[in-house]
């Protein structure tokens, strides 16, 4: 009896589990099904992005990052956006512009255009909004929060190169500087100079950051009221879980099929993968090599951008040995870069030849190269007085468990590259560390060798790449050449791009000659997608807004 | 009974002072610092200098210390260097979800636990107490983020039965008042989203809740084993009383005595367990923002989510002991 009671008491429980099963397998494929209609027919116009974070601010100006330029890319514009698919200029909310002299730049800008909060875009809210930013002080000017105005204005007040804005009428307005600097145009297609609302900048306190300078935080208007001219509007910010967005109604261009936008956030790189093969996202960025096979014969849709970033090897001259031209070009002559490429690195990578991609103002066709030659590359240790007897011993820092768009698998890069190296005789002693870790071990002091690092550049400047390489004495490279330093602090006043072209030609010949580092790669960075999604603008500098975007389902 | 709970309340001030001292050189001990992880490959070393200015972290390490503590005494956990939130916010943001997830778990494995430990002592030596003993020994080696993985690659990505990530389907428009998402589905009446945010509970909480399952099954079978053998089971049933009696009151309650004691322990792990199975489920709680401050050398988050979690625990563990006075009235007595 109690035999049997036990018995559908299990019977019951089980019961129970498989219901529960059931039923929740009903209830997705309900929401599989049940899609938001109220765009073009049977169109899910929702679009999901998996964001590896949330953005810092919802204040394009206090923005650096990629997380966060991804969001105020939808709700805001510039002057200058890029060209689609390249990361060239082009007229975004400035029709035109024109350069009477090396220091003033006169834009016409487009009619028609309101803000999110009704009020019109005109000279003035342009003026207002490049004035605000220079007028920056205390936690506002840090570079922790205003990092963009200060590295290409050079400061803030009366130390910018910033000369004014003046409103020469509704649709025409006029910026000065107070040098001649030929990045400029280029610099405002970055998030960080979008035009926003003056009246939603003042009402809402957008300047008012940070109580104390340990303890900034972000204005009421940087966390919960952007108002740009973009289409998309913000509709809301869940930290840790997601930022919502919808269309702009009255936006000027073209809206496209996407009404709703959400930034859904996934920190770790397995889950995001795996919330596309669920359907919770309909897509994210930076997709491991190691899944791009998997991903595309499952059915996703991979994207590549065209890479603006560059993977070198640094040699840091401060560690024995490096300090010899001959031993650096020793390396250089090991390092097979296509071997490396074929089978470590992402398909469609190019190989490099100088610090910079070929779409950068400044890139040198005829630029030294250090052909793979095993051959030579003995020759040259020999002749630095390495041999068999007296092998180079170098030791080659490389991160691990991370993952750039310059570098998806660092490890594998790694073993390819010191395989190639011991081919030639160098004795090869690795050391790895955790990616926070491993930057301050670069950046910290001159305790490293041979290293993996690299950069993806935010717009088209040369300045941009080789300017922050060796720009000035640091400890990642570990030399100090003045007349190298010296070059790049004029090449970076230079006033127009056709002088800028010849500069960075010489300067890249000249850092080649050189040979502070082994330029290695121009790595594909992929996004994967669900196939509805039948259209994604990539772009190399990730000017990528989600009203180009086309679903099918 | 109220003057060992102020007794064992003013023991954890000493408690959470060392572990303050612990807590804050075992932070800073960590190689690279925030200002590095902030800014990236191209930190200049100005731009490091600027960052470790604005939060202080130039000063001697004492100073940063007692800075600290004098915050703390006034209440003050400082700011999140990534979200530049401050800690208690951003504590009390993620904290509830965490709640969810974990009173979910705990209620998993406590009702499964002794149900199944129970049945497994009671079927001592055939084949589904040897099952119960195997599985319950597969639970507790098998690590909580593999599982998770699985879980989710089964269930989530190839059956498609249960969502694979979040707190809720961000498509839909749910209101929410306590952060409970179940909860505040079922407040407000808006059934579907209540349905969802339990959706999302399964699959972490069965993750988390595997070792404490596995545990409470094994302790309570082992203590029904021992309490079942004992001389007074065996009196009482020769005297004659009634078989759910002697089940309910003589061996289950005396049985659930190191039972308590292990729930209690399985709480506390539980808080850690959620830092793995919250990233891999990208479950917004606290544990997940634990193992980016990680990540991102966030040392006020890291110092502040801890010693709220110690707090917790010190709290926790208070209550098992006051539960213990429930369950058996001889521990009141000493």
């Amino acid at each position: 009896m109690l035999h049997t009671s036990r018995r559908r008491w299990l019977a019951g429980a089980a019961a129970i589990a498989v219901g529960a099963v059931v039923l929740t397998a009903c209830a997705s494929q309900r929401e599989g099904g049940g899609a938001t209609d109220d765009g073009d027919g049977d169109v899910d116009t929702t679009f999901v992005f998996g964001a590896s974070g949330d953005p810092a601010s919802l204040d394009p100006a206090f923005a650096s990052d990629g997380e966060t330029f991804r969001v105020a890319r939808q709700m805001f514009e510039g002057l200058v956006g890029t060209v689609p698919g390249t990361a060239d200029p082009a007229p975004l909310l400035a029709k035109s512009w024109e350069q009477p002299d090396d220091t003033t730049y006169v834009f016409t800008l487009e009619e028609g255009v309101t803000f999110h909060d009704g009020t019109d875009f005109n000279a003035e809210a342009v003026c207002f909004n490049f004035d605000r930013q220079n007028a920056f002080t205390g936690v506002a000017a840090s570079q922790s929060m205003a990092y963009y105005w200060g590295v290409i204005m050079r400061g803030f007040g009366d130390d910018s190169i910033y000369g004014g804005c003046t409103a020469d009428s509704d649709y025409q307005a006029t910026i000065t500087l107070k040098e001649p600097f030929a990045g400029f145009i280029p610099a405002l297609s970055l998030p960080s100079f979008s035009i926003q609302s003056p009246t939603a900048l003042e009402e809402y306190g957008a300047d008012d950051v940070g109580g104390t300078e340990e303890a900034p935080v972000q204005s009421e208007y940087g966390q919960a009221h952007p108002t740009g001219t973009g289409p998309f509007v913000f509709e809301s910010m869940s930290p840790g879980e997601q930022t919502v967005l919808t269309a702009y109604p009255d936006y000027w261009g073209e809206q496209g099929v996407v009404e709703e936008v959400i930034f859904r956030v996934i920190g770790d790189t397995t889950a995001r993968r795996q919330a596309l093969e669920s359907g919770s996202i309909d897509g994210y960025d930076l997709v491991a090599p190691a899944d791009l096979q998997s991903l595309e014969d499952a059915g996703f849709s991979l994207v590549n951008r065209d890479p603006f970033n560059v993977l070198y090897l640094g040699m840091n001259q401060a560690a024995p040995g490096l300090s010899d031209p001959k031993v650096r070009q020793a390396i250089a002559h090991a390092v097979d870069k296509q071997q490396l490429i074929t089978q470590v690195l992402p398909e469609g990578t190019v190989a490099a030849t100088q610090f910079m991609p070929e779409a950068v103002i400044g890139w040198n066709e005829d630029v030294t190269q250090y052909e793979y030659d095993p051959e030579a590359a003995q020759a040259l240790l020999a002749e630095a007085g390495y041999d068999e007897s007296n092998p180079l011993t170098i030791t080659f820092n490389y991160p691990v468990n991370i993952s750039r768009p310059y570098m998806p698998n660092p490890e594998q890069i790694f073993t390819n590259l010191s395989s190639q190296l011991e081919a030639v005789g160098i004795v090869v002693n690795p050391v790895t560390n955790e990616w926070v870790e491993y930057l301050d071990l670069m950046q910290g002091g001159s305790d490293h060798g041979i290293h993996l690092l690299g950069w993806t550049g935010d717009y088209n400047d040369p300045d941009n790449f080789v300017g922050t390489f060796f720009g000035l004495q640091t400890n990642e490279w570990g030399f100090d050449n003045p007349e190298l330093f010296g070059a790049l602090t004029e090449a970076r006043g230079l006033a127009t791009e056709d002088e800028q072209e010849a500069a960075y030609q010489a300067i890249n010949e000249q850092i080649m000659q050189f040979l502070p580092g082994v330029p290695l790669a121009h790595p594909v960075p992929t996004l994967a997608f669900d196939e509805r999604v039948t259209f994604y603008p990539a772009s190399p500098v990730q000017d990528e807004v989600y009203n180009m975007v086309e679903l099918s389902e | 009974m109220l003057r060992t709970i102020g007794r064992r309340i003013l023991l954890l001030v000493p408690t959470l002072f060392g572990l303050t001292l612990l807590l804050f050189f075992w932070v800073r001990a960590l190689p690279g610092g925030p200002a590095v992880a902030l800014l990236g490959e191209r930190a200049t070393p100005e731009r490091i200098a600027e960052i470790n200015e604005l939060y202080g972290f130039n000063q001697p390490l004492v100073v940063q210390y007692f800075t600290w503590l004098g915050q703390l005494l006034q209440g003050n956990f400082g700011v999140s260097i990534q979200t530049q939130r401050p800690v208690t916010e951003e504590f009390a943001r993620r904290f509830p979800a965490t709640l969810e997830l974990t009173v979910f778990a705990i209620v998993l494995a406590v009702g499964l636990g002794i149900a199944l430990g129970y049945w497994a002592a009671r079927r001592h030596g055939k084949a589904g107490d040897h099952f119960a003993v195997f599985a319950s020994l597969l639970g507790i080696t098998i690590p909580v983020f593999f599982l998770a993985y699985i879980l989710k690659w089964i269930f989530a990505v190839q059956l498609g039965w249960l969502p694979s990530d979040g707190r809720q389907d961000p498509r839909l428009d749910a209101t929410h008042y306590t952060n409970l998402y179940v909860l505040d589905g079922v407040m407000t009446g808006e059934w579907d989203a209540a349905w969802d945010a339990f959706q999302h509970l399964i699959l972490p909480g069965i993750a988390l809740a595997t070792i404490p399952l596995a545990i409470i099954v094994r302790i309570t079978r082992a203590s029904v084993l021992e309490v079942q053998n004992s001389d007074y089971v065996r009196t009482g049933m020769a005297k004659g009383i009634s078989r759910s009696t002697i089940r309910g009151r003589f061996i289950l309650r005396n049985a659930l005595l190191p039972v308590v004691t292990t729930i209690g322990l399985q709480v506390g792990l539980l808080l850690s367990g959620a830092i793995l199975t919250e990233s891999v489920f990208a479950y917004p709680g606290i544990g997940s923002f634990l193992a980016r401050a990680i990540f991102t050398r966030d040392f006020p988050v890291l110092q502040g989510f801890i010693l709220f979690i110690a707090i917790l625990y010190a709290l926790i563990n208070l209550a098992v002991d006051v539960s213990y006075s429930f369950i058996d009235p001889r521990v009141r007595v000493q």
